[in-house]
């Protein structure tokens, strides 16, 4: 069975508790709170005013730039107010605040429960459909979809690679995804292959997942170019660059975009809104989140409309268990903690709720390097992370940019790994986000240089 | 408003700890230990047991009082694993002082003048070994011989090792020096002369390759030091011996296996990447081989990792095979 060839680790996957249960839908909040920021790039422009009656799936923000995402209204009432909300870590994000009054959809979607299998729409279409739906990448970058669908110049997709990994711990809303909508995945599938003019379509799925791989598999063969390939369970497998190179052998070279070596990854759920958006004419409002923890009393995969505070979707899930000790947005492995859920809604980007207990959140005391080596072999960018956290307490920016310290992920397997439980990430992404700034400088003076 | 713990990803750690290395390097080390005190009775027992308590108080004595920390660091159990690698590296018999003199040298030299765990570029048992050798060298070179061992060929006081006799033959192609080796079964199996914890090589083998499985140590540096070991040794076969007679005497006899699977892998004082660990234990392999062909001593397992050790952050150099790189 493939994985990737570099590093990795094998954090217990802890899906027990949410796996198997079924897609339940959450009710609709009385005020919804639709942040502008749900995407990699510029913020989205309101489209709005304060005061205007929108139905569902009408447009409430365009794209601020080229890498940027529209958003569509995911309630229907009134809007009261666009300004600042504080997010769940204290940042200050424009967004959309609307009373929600009924249930009233967009005419021209589509909510029959038919499947519709045929797309005559030509790949410039479906791109325009996809970008107009404001689709984002849902694996968790919520990089916008439409961006990966228009190769640079004079580069060419060969093989579109179907991201059903879920490799981090605890979350199960994809596997719940291939099982319930496997057959839209399938078609979304054909949707974005007929996009990119590839014939190769491959489903990642990893090994814990059995009755995925059978499911998608068997769905698989009945048509043409798609094929379901098991990986071995290992994190950070739904990486990007190491889904690639479990899938097809290629390595992304350093700084290049997954294009370079004729690919192109999308998520499942991913997949599943590019079915809605081009066959259902429903834009992107809603996903599947997994509430869980081994204290919650009703973990499971809730269909959340955007905007809906978190809050809701707790109670559904039986309330913040007794002696929580951090509410992580996401997975352990590169999620979130929050500070608190007031206020905070589901939005594009959140594809779990995870509540550990305090036992569970004690960090150790850091002790000395012993200089194992364990985070060099779980590293799977192949860098050093113990030199780069010595670099950073040492300030050797050039060092650190030598070292490559850009191709880090932020995958967290060598703070995993590290016995001695040495923080080494906490130097390592501050560290990462210094050299990136040197270089943009570098960039710009260059540039000005040229003037 | 209820506020929750916040901190950085990732929130979940792999439960290994420096401790949980240590002991299970202590525990690998327990079969060839075994054998030692059954080879060798009470005296295996009381120098590791000296060994150990000496190691341990020394550090505690240097971190409380000179270092004065605040957190102390016996309980990661390095220093417990430093005085059982410095007492097999010795003969059972010795006296019990230069155990104690061996042992304040392995951690105050060795260890806490560099900053404690994870700074020293030596690692602390050789040190203390060393350090032994040359200053007691007829009390650090007397073995006594283990029960029901056929004395016949060897003189008890001065009790030479097989090594003796190979460096001998090489030297002087007498090849009928050959008769006054043990068998390579009792080779394998430790029932020679040699320092307390080296002689069992089978044991040995056995904790090292436990201790691979548990991924503990990886194979780069005991399988590169053995295959350099053996490639040399059937390079340098002496006329009118079969070389697999030799390359046996050269892997099971003295300090390799110890060496090569708990001494040369040592966290602190060994490379930190996959190409740096097969140098360094080429250069190991290397090294002793040609200290045990031409050296004034019959064996260089010590030296030859101590030299190496020195070379580890130029090692450290060797950058691993990044991700995306093309292969050369």
């Amino acid at each position: 069975m493939k994985t990737f060839h570099i590093g990795g680790v094998h954090p217990h996957d802890n899906k027990q508790f949410s796996a198997h249960q079924a897609i339940t839908e959450c009710p609709l909040p009385k005020q919804a709170i639709i942040p502008l920021v749900q995407h990699i790039g510029a913020p989205a422009q309101a489209v709005v005013e304060v005061g205007a009656k929108v139905k569902v799936g009408e447009q409430l923000a365009k794209a601020g730039g080229f890498v940027s995402a529209n958003i569509a209204s995911p309630v229907s009432g009134t809007v009261t107010k666009i300004g600042d909300m504080t997010d769940a870590w204290g940042a200050t994000v424009p967004a959309i605040f609307i009373d929600v009054e009924g249930d009233v959809w967009s005419p021209e979607i589509d909510r029959s429960p038919n499947l519709i299998h045929q797309c005559t729409l030509e790949p410039k279409q479906i791109i325009d459909k996809i970008a107009a739906a404001g689709i984002v990448g849902l694996g968790g970058a919520c990089f916008p979809t439409h961006v990966k669908l228009l190769p640079p110049p004079g580069k060419k997709a060969e093989v579109l690679i179907v991201n059903g990994v879920e490799c981090e711990p605890y979350l199960t809303c994809d596997h719940q995804l291939m099982m319930e909508h496997g057959e839209e995945l399938i078609i979304g599938i054909q949707i974005l292959k007929k996009a990119l003019g590839v014939d190769r379509a491959i489903i990642g799925i990893e090994n814990n997942k059995r009755d995925a791989i059978e499911h998608m598999t068997r769905l698989a063969n009945a048509q043409l170019g798609i094929e379901v390939m098991p990986l071995q369970l290992k994190y950070p497998q739904g990486g990007e660059k190491q889904l690639i190179d479990a899938c097809i052998g290629r390595q992304v070279p350093s700084g290049a975009l997954p294009i370079e070596v004729g690919a192109v990854v999308d998520n499942v759920a991913t997949l599943f809104a590019v079915y809605e958006a081009v066959q259902k004419n429903k834009p992107l409002i809603s996903r599947v989140m997994t509430v869980t923890g081994k204290n919650v009393q009703r973990p499971g995969n809730y269909l959340v409309r955007f905007g809906t505070p978190i809050d809701e979707v707790i109670a559904l899930a039986g309330g913040v268990p007794n002696h929580t000790g951090k509410v992580i947005g996401g997975g352990p492995m590169m999620g979130r903690a929050m500070d608190h859920t007031e206020g905070m809604p589901a939005n594009k980007r959140l594809s779990g709720l995870l509540f550990l207990d305090e036992a569970e959140c004690q960090r150790h005391e850091p002790e000395n390097c012993i200089r194992c080596g364990k985070c060099v072999q779980a590293c799977p960018m192949g860098l050093e992370p113990y030199l780069l956290h010595r670099l950073y307490e040492l300030e050797r920016w050039d060092e650190m940019e030598k070292h490559d310290v850009m191709d880090c992920i932020d995958c967290g397997c060598c703070v995993f790994t590290c016995p001695a439980h040495r923080p080494l990430l906490d130097g390592i992404r501050p560290g990462k986000a210094k050299v990136g700034a040197i270089l943009r400088e570098r960039a710009a003076a260059k540039a000005a240089e040229k003037k | 408003m209820a506020h929750f713990i916040t901190s950085p990803a990732p929130h979940v750690h792999s439960g290994d700890s420096v401790r949980r290395n240590m002991a299970l390097v202590i525990l690998a080390l327990m079969p060839a230990y075994i054998v030692s005190v059954i080879e060798f009775g009470c005296g295996a027992l009381i120098t590791a047991a000296i060994a150990v308590a000496a190691c341990v108080l020394t550090e505690w004595l240097i971190s409380r009082f000179m270092l004065k920390e605040q957190r102390q660091s016996i309980g990661d159990l390095s220093a417990v694993l430093t005085g059982l690698l410095l007492a097999f590296n010795l003969p059972s018999s010795i006296d019990w002082w230069i155990v104690v003199i061996g042992a304040i040298v392995a951690i105050g030299v060795g260890k806490m003048t560099f900053g404690g765990l994870g700074q020293n570029l030596f690692n602390p048992a050789l040190v203390g070994r060393v350090f032994l050798l040359i200053s007691f060298p007829a009390q650090m070179t007397t073995w006594p011989l283990p029960k029901g061992f056929e004395t016949s060929y060897v003189d008890a006081e001065t009790g030479a090792t097989p090594l003796y006799f190979l460096k001998q033959i090489m030297k002087t192609g007498d090849t009928h020096l050959v008769d006054h080796l043990p068998s390579l079964r009792d080779a394998l199996f430790g029932v020679m002369g040699g320092s307390l914890g080296e002689v069992a090589a089978l044991a040995l083998i056995i904790g090292g390759v436990f201790l691979i499985c548990t991924r503990v140590i990886t194979w780069h540096i005991p399988v590169s030091i053995i295959a350099t070991v053996a490639l040399f040794a059937w390079i340098a076969t002496p006329a009118g011996m079969a070389p697999h007679t030799f390359i046996g005497y050269q892997l099971l006899s003295g300090g390799l296996m110890l060496g090569a699977f708990f001494m040369a892998t040592d966290y602190v004082t060994s490379p930190m990447t996959a190409w740096g660990k097969i140098i360094f234990g080429v250069g190991i392999g290397l090294l002793m081989m040609v200290i045990r062909t031409w050296g004034a001593y019959p064996e260089g397992m010590s030296f030859a990792i101590l030299i190496m050790n020195a070379c580890v952050p130029l090692l450290n150099r060797f950058r691993p095979q990044r991700f995306g790189e093309k292969k050369k």
